[in-house]
């Protein structure tokens, strides 16, 4: 396979996965501005912070606002992480591996693009935003499940899922990293009853609170809550999670090409390190120097996976 | 020329149906311009879906890009194709001949048969490929004659596509949308398949590798990428072929060979079929800022590490002006007289020529030498006067620039439309594949047919549709 046949097939999944990911993230800020008293427009500092688009929004605007806030997000073409720029993006990435994919992959791809580019030629209202963000993941679904039932498991597979997963990790640590560190600055307020709100936004944003109610009841902790995120296995969304499915395909990688890479020694040292551990080591160690270090991992492993496989010339 | 009557090839002259199209007609006959209208909607509608699913365009492109399908098909019998495909093949292997002479001791320039100023000042002449000796001895791998037809025996080469001729993904998409609409045609007609052209494609370039392939070649669809207008071919053909699709920066050199840069690292390449143009092919021999090439790869060529098809300066052999030499240049090499006639043509760089063209341009075709796609030329018959007035002017300030030739008049074919079966007038491109082995033509081909009443200019880019061919078995 060409090199730029992996980067294009990397990024295309990394893509259609932030663009899920950012309209989880949308849709979590606005229930929070609902359901919160006070200034709504603050709610979305942090919300833009969690998406890493904070920086970028800020250098475009003068203040803050809801309404601009959330068209950031899904719409700006100045903002290359928008709903609107990534899946354009990964329907950029798949015109380029066409002959790599499915015709079934191909058309959920560009059907995705040609549904999510209607919804979003103009300014989103408010009542339509929940259709809106709805009708975005279930897009992003079909490409996922057509990928599922009809691509063969080989390389190329391989480096979907890599990206897949790489992103997802990304996503779920800095969630988490956002709401620990801008929301709770002390860690005495840690389980106390005015972050529940926000602890259970984390869950919406990962579409995991029936997943958690499942495995810790109602009671579950902050703690709780960190670990099941974080830790584990079975939940989809976890960092553990995530580097066990990156672990695996770079694993069928290493058997399909018969040489072994430096990415997994990366993503070895990462599940070592940081994932075969219990969550209060983690919080003694400090949640955010934590997520800083696996979101700099991260960061490595990507980088090495482009170069191991020669994404780039 | 054009006082003949216009030859239908279904009709004939005579109003009864000509022998290839008789299961045609009494199958239409049979049918209820209804579900004929709802078949060709349907037709379309299939066009767009792959064009939608392969063709890697959103539905908006898809419109934009969607040349009309007409369901009617044009055919040939077996016997008509095999007297063409004998001039084809003696046509191509004739050009293949010329392109070795002129790139080496250009006897035909020595014989006086071609002017030398027409080689040396010609634009399409590549310096750079003298001496050099093409894997395989061949230049033309690919090529797509066009022809017309004027009579029951008549046949006109109107241009040679040497270089990089486009269109064959529409041969193969005609044929299959036909045979998913129409299944009952086939099997009253016994219609020769063309679904093999990538595959034979596929062998015919393997069978050009160079010497330095080791164990089975490997062939790749060299692309200048998703933004050119020709992208889905190429996706389509690498495909079909199960070769990559490559571009110029996925390429490098790489132990004096070209080598593609895979997952597990270089892998050298034997045979690039390329779909780029030889001024961007290699920005260190070429068009320096061409980002398209691969930097080096003439030097790889020169050295025998490449196959590169079709050859670079092929277009020596197909620009206007050497046209009108094309019978010349088939008796010069073949020693036999051509068996596919050339329009007769005035080249207006000669005096003569130009003052009859210029009297003349109402009932001429003028076409720009390099020209290509159907713009820049003039159907003086069905020119206004201020359109002839407006070429006149660009005409006579630069003669030289021209070629002149009567106005044929094409064959027609029926189209189906409202008022059901109306005459179009149509040309034909076939497929034609070089290798070592032999020169393999794709019965079939192309069938281009202008829309609209009347009119000679059958360009997709005009108003221009397409239509299945087909060869029957007899």
């Amino acid at each position: 396979m060409l090199g730029r046949t992996a980067n294009g097939l990397f990024w295309m999944y990394r893509y259609l996965e932030r663009a899920e990911n950012t309209s989880r993230l949308i849709e979590t800020g606005q229930r929070l501005a609902l359901t919160r008293l006070g200034n709504s427009d603050d709610e979305w500092r942090p919300v833009l912070q969690a998406a890493a688009m904070d920086q970028g929004f800020e250098a475009a605007h003068d203040s803050l606002t809801r309404d601009a806030a959330i068209d950031w997000m899904l719409r700006a073409p100045g903002n290359p992480s928008s709903v609107m720029s990534t899946v354009s993006m990964a329907r950029q990435n798949a015109r380029e591996v066409r002959t790599a994919v499915t015709e079934e992959v191909w058309e959920a791809t560009n059907g995705a693009y040609m549904a999510i580019k209607a919804l979003l030629s103009r300014k989103v209202s408010d009542r339509d935003l929940p259709q809106v963000l709805a009708a975005i993941r279930q897009r992003t679904a079909l490409v996922r499940g057509a990928t599922h039932g009809t691509m063969m498991r080989n390389d190329i597979y391989d480096f979907m899922r890599i990206g897949t997963f790489l992103e997802r990790a990304d996503n779920t640590a800095r969630i988490l990293d956002v709401k620990y560190y801008v929301l709770l600055p002390s860690a005495m307020s840690v389980g106390s009853s005015i972050d529940n709100v926000q602890w259970e936004s984390i869950l919406r944003s990962v579409s995991a609170r029936g997943g958690f109610r499942m495995a810790y009841g109602n009671a579950g902790s902050a703690r709780d809550i960190a670990a099941f995120l974080i830790l584990d296995r079975r939940m989809p969304r976890s960092l553990a999670f995530c580097v066990g499915k990156i672990l695996d395909n770079l694993g069928y990688l290493i058997n399909d090409y018969g040489f072994r890479s430096e990415a997994i020694d990366h993503a070895e040292a990462l599940a070592g390190d940081c994932l075969h551990t219990d969550i209060d080591e983690i919080f003694d160690q400090g949640l955010h120097e934590f997520l800083q270090d696996v979101l700099m991992r991260l960061g490595l492993l990507g980088r090495q996976i482009e170069i191991d496989y020669r994404f780039a010339g | 020329m054009t006082t003949k009557p216009i030859f239908d090839e279904m009709w004939g002259q005579t109003e009864d149906v000509r022998g290839p199209y008789k299961e045609l007609g009494s199958w239409f006959d049979g049918e209820d311009p209804a579900r004929l209208r709802a078949k060709k909607r349907e037709a379309e509608e299939l066009f767009r879906l792959t064009g939608i699913t392969f063709n890697v365009y959103g539905r908006e492109e898809a419109e934009e890009r969607l040349i009309p399908f007409d369901i009617i098909p044009r055919i040939m019998s077996g016997t008509e194709w095999r007297k063409l495909s004998r001039g084809i093949e003696q046509r191509v292997r004739a050009i293949n001949q010329f392109l070795y002479d002129i790139y080496h001791r250009q006897e035909i320039v020595r014989a006086g048969r071609i002017p030398a100023e027409m080689i040396q000042n010609n634009e399409a002449f590549l310096p750079q490929m003298c001496g050099v000796n093409p894997p395989g001895g061949v230049y033309t791998h690919i090529v797509g004659i066009d022809l017309v037809r004027t009579g029951e025996d008549q046949f006109y080469v109107l241009e040679d596509n040497a270089r990089t001729p486009s269109g064959v993904s529409y041969m193969l998409e005609n044929r299959e949308t036909m045979l998913q609409m129409f299944p009952e045609l086939f099997q009253r007609n016994r219609v020769r398949p063309v679904q093999s052209y990538p595959t034979d494609l596929c062998r015919s370039l393997a069978a050009c590798a160079p010497a330095a392939t080791q164990g089975k070649p490997t062939v790749a669809v060299l692309t200048p990428g998703i933004f050119n207008s020709a992208y889905f071919e190429h996706a389509f053909l690498a495909d079909e072929m199960g070769v990559e699709l490559v571009e110029g920066h996925d390429l490098r050199i790489v132990d004096g060979r070209v080598a593609m840069r895979t997952t597990c690292g270089y892998r050298p390449i034997d045979v690039l079929y390329r779909r780029v143009d030889d001024d961007f092919i290699d920005p260190l021999n070429f068009r320096p800022e061409s980002q398209l090439g691969v930097p080096g790869i003439m030097d790889v060529y020169r050295a025998g590490g490449i196959t590169i098809a079709n050859a670079p300066g092929t277009g020596i052999a197909d620009d206007k002006a050497i046209y009108s030499y094309m019978p010349d240049i088939v008796e010069f090499y073949t020693g036999e007289r051509p068996l596919l006639e050339n329009v007769p043509t005035w080249r207006c760089a000669e005096e003569d020529a130009f003052k009859y063209v210029r009297e003349h341009l109402h009932e001429l075709v003028v076409k720009e030498v390099h020209g290509s796609g159907g713009y820049g030329m003039l159907v003086g018959p069905t020119a206004t006067k201020k359109d002839i007035a407006a070429f006149r002017e660009k005409f006579e300030a630069k003669p030289a620039n021209y070629i002149a030739q009567p106005t044929l008049s094409l064959s027609t074919v029926p189209i189906f439309n409202r008022t059901g079966l109306t005459p179009r007038h149509v040309d034909l491109r076939p497929f034609v594949q070089v290798s070592p082995q032999g020169i393999n033509i794709t019965p079939g081909g192309l069938t281009r047919v202008a829309l609209k009443k009347g009119s000679l200019v059958v360009n997709s880019s005009q108003g221009g549709g397409t239509k299945d061919t087909w060869v029957l078995e007899d």
